[in-house]
């Protein structure tokens, strides 16, 4: 388990330095390459199959009428919001867990992806919403259980169980919440929300892609150039504050960010679980570094989506199971392991 | 020095990092009031006192971590909340109490972080790093662990490592907040000499909250004793530690006498028998 990650400065002789560790630069290349070969399966496989080198040759422009209106007007927006929505979540909930320390301390445990839930449930079931009414319903909750959180846990700085605990309380609330708007809905509206609710990349299209595009380009920059004082705040935060970082700033600036691109991958996909609780883990064990891992995390959330909604379209057929039942019962069974190591480690 | 006016001394010497007048709080509880302290430059100052007296908070304030209800803390004559962090954190380095190795760090990993606030996006680990990433762990003994993972290490080399990562930032003032507390007598002295080597070979500034009395005394070359906030006496252990002072401010009836190894005042506390009888004579 326990491999040194390997660092290397790039020295200019004018005085500039780059430090790179080869591990973690690796494992995002790799990941990336799955994420994009895994991409280019999914664009291949349904009804209509097609082969990943005309698929390629479709993507560079090349294809006929016919694959070009499969892969890129049908196929590709799907790839595309799933690559997008799983690179938010696997940032988001590195960013959840690095700030709060802890493995459990993730959009999925503590309520996020419920609250969510909740918005897009009042749209479908109170007010009969259209799509896009139900993707903003799902951003307003996200961002309102996010707040809620913030203000019920935010003593001095947020601190490992105490934020965990607060979010499970949220999350049961919210769990009740949905539950009570459920009974009210009528039957349509009550199938409509339920598949929203497994979480599915099923028929989503340009317009799911660019503001989730948009959001992304602002706040992966961000987030990464905050990444240096969120690496200091691992040791706590009077190390951090004692090395000029402004801790406070940082950590609400990191928080809002990860509640945004939380929010905004629920919106787009429903709430596609374990996500974000798994790619921060496997990334970190692949890189073996420690440190948030945020880039390898996006990665592996990216990489992590796409699999699994190719695995589910190949082994179920098209359009048959929603990719958040595959995250779930894959993730389901990481999390069960982690509580077990942790508890083994004394942790918990 | 000798320029400023004898009566004006204390106050207006041009010493980096003072506090005045601080009012210390904890959301509604107050802590001190009024409080001034001065560090003289180039000292080994350790602060001293009872639980609960304020020291560990005073040493918050002056390390920016708690910013003061009232009055000011001054670093080279600015105010310390008003002067950006990065800058501050080249100039002060803190070992707090409670600090976390992350999983799986290396010892050399660890130390390299104290260069932070030297770093930056174009800058992010040049041969001055480098250099005084190792110049610091061979200074604290710890060069031969550079590989070793922090969290496999004992509590004493483990506290060695941090004092190398705040060394690591290379700062002209560093305080250290209980750095011997969890330790044994030797890793106590060991870390203490540590301390008194880096003051002295150095020029470092050094400010540090301890808890024994006797420690203080011997390797503080200013001493300031606190109780309930406030400066019961400030100077030279060899010039203010005394019965009366350690009675005043501990409450603790003792004599006071040369130590026989460095001559410095050694707090011998009064048997229970002595004490027994001096609370019967009172009443």
């Amino acid at each position: 388990m326990k491999t040194r990650s390997v660092y290397r400065a790039v020295r200019t002789p004018g005085g500039l330095s780059l430090r790179l560790d080869l591990r973690a630069l690796i494992v995002v290349v790799l990941l990336l390459a799955a994420a994009c070969a895994a991409g280019v399966a999914l664009i291949g496989t349904g009804d209509a199959k097609i082969p990943a080198a005309d698929v390629l040759r479709t993507l560079a422009g090349n294809g006929t009428t016919y694959q070009d209106f499969i892969v890129n007007e049908l196929r590709l927006p799907r790839v595309l919001v799933g690559l997008l929505v799983g690179a938010s979540l696997g940032l988001g909930g590195a960013l959840f867990q690095a700030v709060s320390r802890n493995p459990l301390g993730s959009p999925d445990v503590l309520g996020l992806s419920q609250g969510s839930t909740a918005g897009a449930l009042v749209v479908i079931v109170l007010m009969s919403g259209s799509a896009t009414q139900v993707t903003l319903g799902a951003l307003a909750g996200g961002l309102v259980t996010g707040l809620s959180i913030y203000l019920l846990a935010w003593r001095q700085g947020v601190h490992g169980y105490r934020f965990v605990l607060v979010g499970i309380g949220v999350s049961a609330v919210m769990t009740a919440v949905n539950g009570y708007l459920l009974t009210k809905a009528d039957l349509v509206d009550a199938a409509r929300a339920v598949v929203w609710m497994t979480g599915s990349l099923n028929g989503r299209d340009w317009d799911q892609v660019w503001p989730l595009l948009a959001l992304c380009a602002v706040l992966v920059p961000l987030v990464l150039a905050g990444a240096g004082g969120l690496r200091m705040m691992e040791m706590g935060d009077d190390v951090a504050n004692a090395l000029g970082v402004r801790v406070q700033r940082t950590r609400l600036v990191l928080m809002v960010s990860a509640v945004l691109l939380t929010a905004a991958a629920t919106a787009a996909a429903g709430p596609v679980s374990f996500v974000a609780l798994t790619a921060p883990q496997l990334a970190r064990r692949l890189t073996r570094s420690p440190g948030p891992n945020l880039l390898p995390s996006l990665c592996m959330g990216a990489t992590l989506l796409v699999a699994a909604d190719w695995v589910s379209q190949r082994a179920f057929g098209a359009d048959q199971l929603p990719v958040g039942v595959v995250t779930g019962v894959l993730g389901g069974g990481y999390l069960l392991w982690l509580l077990v190591t942790e508890r083994r480690a004394g942790r918990i | 020095m000798s320029a400023v006016p004898e009566s004006d001394s204390k106050r207006s010497t041009v010493n980096r990092l003072s506090a005045e007048n601080v009012t210390l709080a904890y959301d509604q509880r107050v802590i001190a009031e009024q409080l001034s302290v001065e560090i003289p430059d180039n000292s080994f100052t350790v602060i001293v006192g009872p639980n609960a007296c304020g020291k560990s908070t005073l040493l918050r304030a002056l390390s920016r971590m708690l910013k003061p209800s009232g009055g000011r803390v001054l670093l080279d004559g600015q105010v310390i909340q008003s002067m950006p962090a990065r800058k501050v954190a080249r100039t002060l380095g803190l070992l707090p109490q409670s600090s976390l190795a992350p999983d799986g760090i290396t010892v050399a990993a660890l130390v390299g972080r104290g260069r932070y606030p030297h770093q930056g996006l174009l800058r992010q680990w040049s041969a001055e790093d480098e250099r005084v990433v190792q110049e610091s762990m061979r200074q604290t003994g710890v060069a031969e662990l550079a590989d070793r993972y922090v969290d496999e290490l004992s509590g004493g080399q483990r506290q060695r490592v941090w004092i190398a990562m705040a060394l690591a930032q290379q700062t002209p003032l560093l305080l250290l907040d209980e750095p011997t507390t969890y330790l044994d007598i030797q890793h106590q002295i060991d870390v203490l000499d540590l301390c008194a080597e880096l003051h002295e070979t150095q020029g470092r500034t050094l400010v540090a909250v301890l808890h024994d009395l006797n420690h203080a005394a011997r390797y503080a070359t200013h001493l300031v004793a606190l109780r309930g906030g406030e400066v019961i006496a400030e100077g030279a252990p060899n010039d203010i530690v005394t019965a009366e002072l350690v009675e005043q401010v501990f409450g603790l009836r003792c004599q006071v006498i040369d130590d026989p190894e460095t001559g410095t005042p050694l707090v011998v506390p009064a048997s229970r028998k002595a004490r027994a009888e001096r609370i019967t004579a009172a009443s």
